[in-house]
């Protein structure tokens, strides 16, 4: 009764192709958007501001970067860790190397150098397909982690190898504060997911699932493989790389490749599995999952040890963390293979039918 | 030239200790169609275990015995393996029996984290060291042709010898036994093999239990080498590209991959290193398979792929 699309007649062709067609849907969003902006902000506390809400919003834009490429396309990468290194070092250097450069065209420039190393690490793909090719893109991981590490050039000779931004400047907006930082990135969040929603249903998003179901058969029609499996490269990588350059230059401010290692890849492919292949909205459910649960765990392990009177050691937590953590990671593939973003659509489908399901 | 063949030498042994985590690898993804990212937890695991019971058993028993210690430290680990592959087809795999392949490789992904935690709380998290009496002196061959000899590690050559007799263990286990017969009957097609009557969850728990052997023997000269420590869970990354090179179904294949992949390291390392910067290793490796995956997508001897619509 409050949520089914009957009643709402579209008349033009305009209105039968937005994003949203369900007028309840619009809204949602539209709240949603309006909560994450306007509520969040004045009631959240610094710490939140740190330790969740950014790292979230940036991870989830690296999960949705990297679900165009694994959900959508069909191609798995390990490398999400070393594209995002790129756009964060890339951003780094043109910030640090070109004279006044302003700060949203510096990580915007991350993302077009992520988009070159994405597309060079994409070309095996073309002939390497299945798990051949997940394993094949470790080579861009552990060769990202060895250039940003050996090559001082893009570190900028910093003695120590890490770097660090000073402050950051965005249409003359000191982003300071963790509310700002967290606002500034939720601007490119938004931004972001809607383009990737809107991709997705174009004919390009339309040829990356011919290819992800049946990639001799998508051929065959005329799709070519070359172009379609390159732009889903080109478009994740460029999402992910400037979700790194956010990760470094907003959540981080200073930080070294170790920042970005292999972990970061396994946590974002984690993040898109569990939220649901495919699903725009699958990557925020994901990262919200991954970001929160070893920070839940890490304060109640402690709190329930306490309860049932046994002082449990840091290393013990950080074990049992893992066991946890793996063992949840193991249930939520057996019992939701398709990820949380199906049940959010099993939700939809229910309220649908509600009160008078048949 | 003493020096090039020291460092060939060097490589081949390397190589074949890669060879040995690849062929974990290999067994389960050719009898289940997993690709088993836990193989480096199971490796740390019964290395784990192998250290501590061989400290334990002399406790417990009074027997102040090098070789009963390690001897029933051996046997107390493949227990465990057994239960930990038991587990894993029961509470694992069996739920996500038709899944596709990057659901089972995060599942393994999964396990990994699980292991790694299960194994620091059972056995502890600090650096143990197995000893089942490898020597470590250095040996010189060739002494004659070159000046000062081809300089090799004993160990290392007791290593490449337990890994040649492994695979020859296998290798007669495969082909010339019954539960060898089912196993590759399994691999070549799941759903015949259960037509004729082979119970495939126990065919499954018998792969991960023999790929937990090839662990614990894996870890064992792994950690005398380099002491148990959870570092030795990362071998398995180094191991990827050998199991890539070689083709993911084929045993020769792991070990011919791992034999490429040390001789090139090594190789890599001593004369392009010193250009590059030094510390190519890592990726030296996964570069190598990329190039070689580029002309043979399926490894060296891994079976064609073949695609029908």
């Amino acid at each position: 009764m409050l949520y089914r699309e009957n009643g709402q007649f579209k008349t033009s062709y305009q209105a039968d192709q937005q994003i949203f067609p369900i007028s309840q849907d619009r809204l949602a969003i539209l709240l949603l958007i309006a909560v994450a902006a306007i509520v969040v902000p004045a009631f959240a506390s610094e710490y939140m501001f740190r330790a969740i809400l950014i790292p979230f919003l940036i991870l989830s834009l690296a999960a949705l970067g990297l679900n165009i490429l694994v959900g959508y396309c069909g191609q798995v990468s390990l490398g999400t860790g070393a594209f995002m290194a790129v756009g964060a070092y890339a951003a780094y250097n043109f910030q640090v190397r070109v004279e006044g450069m302003p700060l949203v065209a510096s990580l915007l420039m991350g993302g077009v150098c992520a988009t070159a190393v994405g597309v060079l690490f994409g070309i095996p793909s073309l002939r390497i397909k299945g798990l051949y090719l997940a394993v094949a893109t470790l080579a861009a991981q552990f060769f990202a982690d060895w250039a940003f590490l050996r090559i001082s050039w893009f570190t900028n000779h910093s003695p120590s190898g890490s770097v660090s931004v000073g402050s950051l400047q965005a249409f003359g907006w000191r982003v300071d504060t963790p509310v700002e930082k967290y606002l500034f990135c939720l601007m490119f969040v938004v931004v972001f997911a809607l383009l990737a929603k809107n991709l997705v249903r174009s004919a390009i998003g339309r040829e990356w699932m011919a290819i992800r179901d049946m990639d001799v058969a998508a051929s065959v029609i005329g799709i070519r493989p070359i172009y379609a499996k390159l732009t889903a490269f080109a478009v994740s990588s460029f999402i992910v790389g400037v979700a790194g350059a956010l990760w470094g230059f907003v959540h981080l401010g200073s930080w070294e490749p170790a920042a970005f290692s292999i972990d970061r890849s396994f946590q974002l492919l984690f993040m898109v599995i569990i939220g649901g292949l495919g699903s725009i909205m699958g990557s925020f459910f994901g990262a919200a999952f991954i970001v929160v649960l070893p920070i839940f765990l890490n304060q109640a392990l402690p709190a329930f040890g306490s309860l049932v009177g046994l002082s449990i050691s840091t290393a013990a937590v950080a074990h049992t963390e893992l066991m946890i953590f793996g063992g949840l990671i193991v249930f939520f593939l057996i019992v939701e293979p398709h990820g949380l973003a199906r049940l959010w659509s099993i939700g939809k489908e229910k309220l649908r039918l509600w009160p008078f399901p048949h | 030239m003493g020096f090039f063949l020291e460092t060939l030498f060097g490589g081949l042994m390397a190589g074949m200790l890669y060879s040995l985590i690849a062929l974990g690898f290999v067994l389960i993804f050719k009898a289940s169609g997993v690709f088993n990212f836990a193989q480096g937890a199971m490796v740390l695991f019964a290395a784990l275990a192998m250290a501590r019971f061989s400290e334990w058993i002399p406790e417990w028993t009074g027997i102040e015995s090098r070789l009963v210690a390690n001897v029933g430290a051996f046997v107390l680990a493949m227990a465990m393996m057994v239960i930990v592959a038991w587990l894993i087809e029961k509470l694992v795999l069996g739920k996500l029996v038709n899944q596709e392949g990057i659901t089972l490789l995060m599942a393994t992904l999964g396990i990994t984290y699980f292991l790694d935690g299960a194994g620091q709380t059972l056995f502890g998290s600090e650096i143990y060291k197995i000893d089942v009496g490898l020597p470590k002196e250095p040996l010189f061959l060739f002494e004659s042709t070159f000046e000062g000899g081809v300089l090799i590690g004993k160990e290392d050559l007791y290593a490449a010898g337990i890994a040649a007799a492994l695979v020859l263990v296998l290798t007669i286990f495969f082909q010339k036994t019954g539960t060898g017969r089912a196993l590759r009957a399994v691999a070549d097609d799941h759903q015949a093999a259960q037509s004729i009557g082979i119970p495939l969850s126990r065919i499954w728990v018998i792969v991960w239990s023999v790929a937990g052997f090839v662990a614990l023997v894996a870890g064992i000269i792994w950690g005398s080498k380099l002491g148990v420590q959870f570092s030795l869970s990362l071998v398995a990354l180094k191991a990827l590209p050998v199991v890539i090179l070689g083709g993911l179904t084929s045993v020769p294949g792991a070990i011919i991959g791992g034999l490429i992949i040390g001789v090139g390291e090594k190789l890599s390392e001593i004369y392009l290193g010193p250009m590059l910067g030094g510390g190519i290793e890592i990726w030296f490796a996964y570069v190598l398979a990329l190039v070689f995956l580029l002309f043979r997508p399926q490894g060296l001897f891994g079976e064609k792929i073949i695609d029908r619509v």
